[in-house]
């Protein structure tokens, strides 16, 4: 072979070489990448919000606060409301503030709800977390602001940027699902809502503990003003809650903090730990994790409750009359039961949700 | 910044880009530049012992090289030539006094910084036991790759002194040398004489050598993070709980640290030599497939070579023909016996050369031990070549059979895996022990009872480094009978590039990095 000939052929199996190799990092980061299909689900509640096909003119964001404990489903029903819930397991403010960025990219919500509880964070706290907010986003400026500002030390932007880097090593631990569901998805919430149907009730909480420091850090407070400033800018109200959790503990001097803030900037807060009597909330009945996380049955009377706010002081629209969008919400409705029948004949069958397990017996 | 680590990688992509691009006649300054960004990661103290060293063997060497050629040409002129004999003979003798004296101080100031900074802590801790004192230990830096770059610009400055080789007038290329990054975490100790050719040289692509180099860097990336950080972890169990693991673990734990510490070692070499391959600069190999040595000596004729000849050429042979050493030697000849009298002068340099080398690895009394028994065997070797003359001789067909090799490789093979228990336990005693304990304590069937499983690795695990490990082997089989794999592989580029391919896949796949692994830094590195 002459030399010439065969540096040709070199070049063209480097190429080759680089090409198939990228294409196999990114099938393989696909088939690797954690499906969250049973056991913990919230890593893969970030994707399914790209499925939606019309706009909300309430997006919720937030940590499980927010995901457990409101239905947008009931909204729905209740005032004839569109939301979607951007929130995922201990979301991070500055996550929530990303996710929102790319939101009003996508659509114009007329009211941004945001569940306070997460500003007691003001550093990155796990890559576990991080990985079940970010790797769902698709890539974008967003994203990678976000990892930015999520990384915690051990943590590198590559490994984000091309998932196999991190993922690699599960390679032993492959299931079906990891190839069922490498290009395609099965919904695990209803509008972002991660329903559970199961009850457990509140006996005693725990002592909340005394801190150190009561302050709310700087990097919280940085990013509360860039959401109020987005907000503002896209014509949204931004409207603070914090969520009748009842443990981890809400302290009065976070609470004093926040409502000093809202009032500073016109904002409304609302402390729905506040007004829990007046939700109705029992929680006897209306936790699943002894008053963590509400249940269904507090979710629906929570969000029976803020839909009322929502409708009749933030002026939220019904669009019940809207067919497009009714019958986009019925297939919703559709799905909340069927996954609430669903839920309820395996608690009839097992006693507990098997499918959250882990595969682990209770 | 490990070799390991994504920084790493992102810093020489940039390197081999801006390398080709700039003028060639920068691209050696583009190294140093590089070196000082490396070294800077490392902390910028070391960058100022670094520049301590550098500029002492440049001055050092420039200051020999001028009053050498000072006396050649005062020589060559009609005034030296006019001189008589022995005055001729007193001017050169005053003028390599002046040089010896530079030369000596040069010494003293390089290897003071690696001694001071290496070995204090060590000497405090030994005069503490010994006098019952209690002087506290000192927290220095100890910059990286000290000991490499300490003995390589030792070697330039002897080299110098000896006239094998040109004073280099330009600092910047002596700092350049000194702090060639890709050697600085495990060497090679390479010589001036060797690397200033291709190291300053302006170089254009080489397709070849350039496809080489990334092909040995990804081989270099396949020992270490599929084979050598995945044994790691056991390695570590193993030796970390010296009063549990005791026997056959003791046994399986050097057998294990064996492969990981080749993986390791040469893993890292390959990636050195990968990468100043693709820039072009000719560096010396290091290993020759040690474990296929039949004997000791072989055995360290093809580990860190670079080092042994270091030692041999520095240290074993100046210290061979000393002459009070000489002097010592005819005295033992007259006064005690011929024989002994012969041999004393290689008996004792080998002692001393083998106590420095294993100072030369660490600061501890392990490595001194291990040095030493290193000699001794060596020596016993040496002791018992006549009588393994007559055997050779007399069992020819035997000796030279497959059997009696594959003895004698398996042999030296275990007594290294011996030696090395001093370096798994870092303590003499624990080694000891330890060692006793493979022979006192048969608990053979525990240890394939499910404990193995129990020490961080899974079987999968096991299974994926025993695999690594075959192909390491079948590699160098390969090598040893027909040469290099890449060479041969070259006029077939589509099996070639199938076959680094595949490699590349494994390593990403693989390979022990990213979050939840400790990136173990190269063991070679501490050194």
């Amino acid at each position: 072979m002459s030399k010439k000939r065969n540096k040709k052929l070199h070049i063209t199996c480097i190429a080759a070489f680089f090409v198939l190799l990228c294409a196999t990092v990114w099938l393989l980061g696909r088939i690797t990448q954690p499906k969250y299909t049973s056991g913990v689900l919230e890593g893969a509640m970030t994707q399914e919000y790209y499925d939606e096909k019309y706009s909300h003119d309430v997006v919720f964001v937030g940590d499980c606060e927010v995901y457990e404990n409101f239905s947008p489903v009931t909204m729905w029903e209740e005032r004839g409301i569109t939301s979607y819930i951007r929130g995922s397991a201990q979301q991070l403010i500055w996550q929530s503030y990303y996710l929102l960025e790319e939101v009003f990219e996508r659509e114009s919500p007329k009211v941004v709800v945001y569940n306070v509880q997460s500003m007691k964070y003001s550093e990155p706290q796990s890559e576990a977390y991080n990985r079940m907010t970010l790797d769902g986003m698709p890539l974008s400026k967003h994203k990678i602001d976000a990892i930015n500002a999520s990384m915690t030390e051990d943590e590198d932007m590559i490994s984000y940027l091309i998932p196999f880097l991190r993922y690699h090593s599960r390679w032993s631990e492959l299931t079906d699902d990891d190839f069922r569901y490498a290009f395609s998805h099965d919904n695990v919430t209803v509008a972002g809502y991660l329903m559970r149907a199961d009850v457990k009730p509140m006996t005693k909480l725990p002592t909340a503990p005394v801190l150190e420091d009561y302050e709310i850090g700087e990097r919280c407070w940085e990013y509360l003003d860039k959401m109020r400033e987005l907000c503002d800018a896209n014509g949204a109200t931004l409207v603070l809650i914090k969520s009748p959790s009842l443990w981890p503990h809400w302290y009065e001097q976070w609470d004093g903090q926040i409502s000093a803030y809202a009032e500073k900037y016109g904002l409304r807060y609302i402390n729905l730990l506040n007004v829990s009597d007046e939700i109705g909330l029992d929680m006897q009945t209306d936790t699943y994790d002894g008053g963590l996380h509400l249940n269904i049955y507090g979710a629906e009377k929570l969000s029976k409750y803020f839909a009322g706010i929502l409708s009749d002081e933030l002026g939220v629209p019904d669009r019940s009359a809207d067919k497009d969008i009714a019958a986009d919400w019925q297939a919703k409705s559709e799905a909340y039961y069927a996954l609430y029948n669903a839920q309820l004949a395996e608690l009839k069958e097992y006693g507990y949700l098997k499918s959250w397990t882990l595969g682990e017996e209770k | 910044m490990l070799f390991t680590s994504y920084g790493f990688i992102a810093f020489l992509a940039v390197l081999f880009a801006l390398y080709y691009l700039v003028p060639r006649r920068f691209q050696w300054l583009l190294l140093l530049a590089a070196d000082v960004v490396f070294y800077a990661c490392a902390g910028w103290q070391g960058l100022l012992f670094m520049a301590a060293t550098i500029t002492v063997s440049w001055a050092s060497t420039n200051l020999m090289g001028a009053n050498l050629r000072k006396q050649k040409s005062y020589l060559a002129s009609p005034e030296g030539k006019a001189l008589e004999r022995d005055e001729r003979r007193a001017f050169k003798k005053h003028n390599e006094k002046y040089r010896k004296r530079i030369f000596i101080l040069a010494l003293i100031i390089d290897l003071g910084i690696l001694a001071a900074l290496k070995y204090t802590n060590f000497i405090i801790s030994n005069v503490n036991s010994v006098f019952g004192a209690s002087v506290g230990a000192v927290d220095w830096v100890l910059p990286l790759g000290i000991s490499f770059y300490t003995f390589q610009t030792v070697s330039y400055v002897i080299d110098v002194y000896w006239e094998k080789v040109e004073p280099e007038r330009n600092i910047l290329r002596v700092a350049l040398f000194t702090s060639f990054f890709p050697l600085l975490i495990q060497g090679p100790i390479s010589r001036f004489g060797d690397l200033k050719d291709t190291l300053f040289a302006e170089h254009k692509a080489d397709f070849k050598q350039i496809s080489f180099g990334f092909q040995r860097i990804l081989w270099g990336y396949f020992k270490k993070l599929v084979i050598a950080d995945r044994l790691l972890v056991a390695v570590t169990a193993l030796c970390g709980d010296p009063s549990t693991y005791t026997g056959a673990y003791v046994f399986i734990g050097a057998v294990l640290y064996a492969a990981e510490l080749y993986a390791d070692f040469t893993g890292g070499i390959d990636i050195t030599i990968g990468i100043a391959q693709v820039l072009g600069v000719k560096v010396q190999e290091n290993f020759i497939r040690p474990y296929f040595s039949r004997s000791i000596a072989e055995y360290w004729r093809r580990w860190h070579i670079s080092m042994g000849t270091w030692f041999k050429d520095y240290i074993f042979y100046p210290l061979s023909v000393a002459p009070w050493l000489l002097k010592l030697s005819k005295n033992a000849r007259k006064k005690i016996s011929d024989g002994f009298g012969r041999k004393l002068s290689v008996y004792v340099s080998t002692i001393v050369t083998w106590f420095l080398t294993g100072l030369w690895h660490g600061a501890a009394w392990n490595f001194v031990v291990w040095g030493l028994l290193n000699a001794f065997f060596i020596l016993l070797a040496e002791e018992f070549k006549p009588v393994s003359h007559r055997f050779r001789e007399k069992h020819g067909a035997l000796v030279n059979g497959f059997c009696y090799r594959v003895f004698e490789t398996l042999r030296t093979f275990l007594l290294m895996c011996s030696l090395r228990i001093l370096d798994c336990y870092r303590d003499v005693a624990v080694s000891f022990r330890a060692f006793g304990s493979i022979f006192t304590e048969l608990n053979w069937d525990e240890a394939f009872s499910g404990t193995l499983l129990q020490l961080g690795l899974s079987g999968t695990d096991y299974i994926v480094a025993g695999l690594g490990v075959i192909v390491m082997f079948a590699v160098s089989c390969v090598q040893e009978k027909r040469g290099s794999v890449r060479e041969s592989l070259w006029e077939k580029p589509v099996l070639s590039y199938a076959v680094f391919f595949v490699l590349a896949v494994a390593v990403l796949t693989l390979g022990a990095y990213g979050v939840g692994y400790d990136a173990s830094q190269f063991i070679y590195n501490q050194f």
